[in-house]
């Protein structure tokens, strides 16, 4: 299976501070559900940006489907792939349809308005998290959890063919958690679309993830399917914390830590 | 309070406010040509010389000035309320204004009344001191190649400030007629005779209004979100920085010549997005078209309120702002960021 989404030695340091990303190499594989782990400050979010191109690596590359990413024109970069960023709040009582039509700016010319086909795929891409009612809801009324259904939704309908999000469950309950890993593994299936979910869920991982990326200090501490790297040592040395537990259950590996 | 908002499509809400802030406009403007301390006379125009100096060398160019400023300054406004995204952000936040009043007070205090090129030195050394404080605010807001949206409004506030104490200390020093015309300058004044100035206004101006129409996409997506937007597509430091660039020659050309106008640029975008919603691609035409009818109306309120007396119009943009902005206040749980 060929990589859609290819770190080479990828370095980066916010202005004035320490690298926060260290040399990382890693791929993800084209149709995959990878989840990115590992502690606060490890350089997950880091990372995701630089695949999403909104900051470029000091040093390595980055390709996507094989090309630099830097050789894609920003629009066509936005076409191809699709980044949701943690919760934040929107400063302006937008409605839900007007925040998801604008996941269809990079197919719609300067001066013209999103038509009647972009609304129909941006209202799939609501009915697709379950959110459809929420279309001519103020996103400044909603929850989090509602207003992070809609930046997914957002991000769907980009019909992007690789989606990076990052910790998109942050502020859901435990029902739209779920609901979200199983969509993104249904459009998997079905649309072979490719994902790389940066998650501190890692009861989620198992058994619908197909591949587990693990940061520590900025460096690639381990890589695999779930079972190898969702075990006691691994998760002690990436957390370091010695007292994490595993236990597989059902299908699925439950962790915890005494 | 839950609200479901009838969605229509933008194109429809984009001409119905088109049609209906152009048509106010053309009424506002008429009202304000004929009105005033003395009311025009239609059916002299062609034959009465008075009439005619009346309507040609100041109504009309009085009018137009409004009409330029009043628009600048809201576009301005809704243009730095979404790369902020900050609905309470106007012209005043980037310290222009601050800079052009300084720059001005230092030209009346000194009795410059000479011209350069027809150009009052008053307005040159205005529109000076609105640059430097452009410069001074990029210069510290900016981290390497990156433009810092809350290091640009802090650092805009900050010189604004700084600028007021200078001009309360150059008013001291000055003689009292010195004082009392800086005064007049800072509360905004549009006299003006004749159209040369407004021409060449229009010379800076225009270019501006048609460059940030042109990013209207741009400002909607950044209204979204700094990361958003750039994964949308959007070269996010290179609009941000173009805004703001753009944004400080509209307000440093208005400043230099109309004074320190205020809360025209706050408040005639947020109407606008009461009226025809939050897409910037319909606020940022919207603000172009209503800021001017705001301003004249304004002007028309200043000049006829208690006539003979002509109040300074920044007197009653701010008599006018003032409430609504604390009503906007009111309404603050539409708003996250407040």
């Amino acid at each position: 299976m060929s990589a859609l989404l290819d770190a080479r030695g990828a370095e980066y340091a916010y202005p004035a501070g320490p690298p926060v990303v260290r040399g990382v190499s890693l791929e993800a594989g084209r149709g995959t559900l990878s989840a990115l782990i590992g502690p606060n400050g490890c350089g997950k979010s880091t990372l995701i940006r630089l695949f999403a191109g909104l900051i470029e690596p000091a040093r390595g590359e980055l390709l996507f489907d094989g090309a630099p990413l830097r050789s894609l024109p920003r629009r066509e970069l936005a076409k191809r792939v699709a980044y949701v960023p943690q919760a934040s709040a929107l400063a302006f009582p937008f409605t839900v349809l007007e925040v998801v039509l604008t996941g269809r700016s990079p197919y719609t010319p300067r001066f013209r308005f999103e038509n009647a086909e972009d609304r129909e795929r941006a209202m799939q891409a609501l009915a697709t998290v379950g959110a459809a009612h929420l279309a001519s809801r103020r996103v400044t009324e909603l929850s989090g959890g509602e207003r992070q259904m809609v930046a997914v939704a957002r991000a769907l309908a980009q019909e992007p063919q690789c989606l990076l999000l990052d910790e998109p469950s942050a502020a859901l309950d435990l029902k739209h958690r779920a609901a979200l890993i199983r969509t993104l593994a249904q459009l998997r299936e079905s649309q072979g679309l490719t994902a790389l979910v940066v998650t501190h869920d890692l009861h989620l991982i198992d058994p619908l993830f197909d591949h587990v990326f693990a940061l520590r200090d900025g460096i690639l501490a381990a890589q695999g399917p779930p079972a190898e790297v969702l075990t006691d040592s691994v998760l002690a040395q990436v957390y370091d914390d010695p007292h994490v537990r595993t236990r597989r259950v059902d299908g699925r590996t439950l962790i915890w830590s005494n | 309070m839950k609200s479901a908002v009838p969605v229509r499509a933008p194109a429809v809400r984009l001409g119905r406010a088109l049609a209906v802030l152009t048509l106010l406009l053309l009424v506002v403007a008429a009202l304000a040509v004929w009105g005033g301390g003395q009311t025009l006379d239609l059916a002299s125009i062609r034959s009465d010389p008075t009439t005619q100096t009346l309507l040609f060398r100041l109504r009309l160019p009085r009018v137009a000035m409004a009409a330029l400023i009043g628009s600048s300054l809201a576009v301005a406004g809704a243009a730095l309320q979404a790369l902020f995204r900050n609905p309470l952000a106007e012209p005043a936040t980037l310290g222009v204004s601050g800079g052009g009043a300084v720059g001005a007070s230092i030209a009346i205090a000194l009795g410059w009344g000479a011209r350069i090129s027809g150009i009052p030195l008053v307005f040159i050394a205005g529109f000076a001191g609105a640059l430097a404080a452009v410069f001074v605010v990029h210069r510290i807001a900016r981290s390497g190649a990156i433009l810092l949206p809350g290091a640009l409004l802090l650092a805009g506030v900050v010189v604004n400030l700084i600028a007021s104490a200078a001009v309360l200390a150059i008013q001291y020093m000055t003689d009292s007629s010195r004082a009392m015309q800086i005064l007049r300058w800072i509360v905004g004044s549009l006299d003006v005779v004749g159209f040369d100035t407004v021409w060449r206004m229009l010379l800076f101006l225009a270019p501006c209004w048609i460059a940030l129409l042109a990013l209207s996409r741009e400002l909607h997506l950044l209204a979204m979100g700094e990361d958003t937007a750039g994964a949308l597509g959007v070269n996010v430091e290179r609009c941000e920085t173009a805004v703001h660039l753009i944004c400080s020659l509209l307000v440093g050309v208005t400043v230099a010549v109309g004074g320190a106008i205020g809360f025209v640029g706050l408040i005639v975008p947020h109407a606008v997005r009461l009226l025809f919603g939050e897409d910037l691609r319909i606020v940022l035409p919207g603000s172009l078209l209503l800021g001017a009818a705001f301003l004249i109306a304004a002007d028309l309120v200043a000049r006829v309120a208690f006539r003979p007396v002509e109040l300074p119009v920044g007197a009653v943009t701010a008599l006018i702002g003032g409430p609504v902005f604390l009503w906007l206040l009111h309404r603050r749980q539409r708003y996250s960021a407040l």
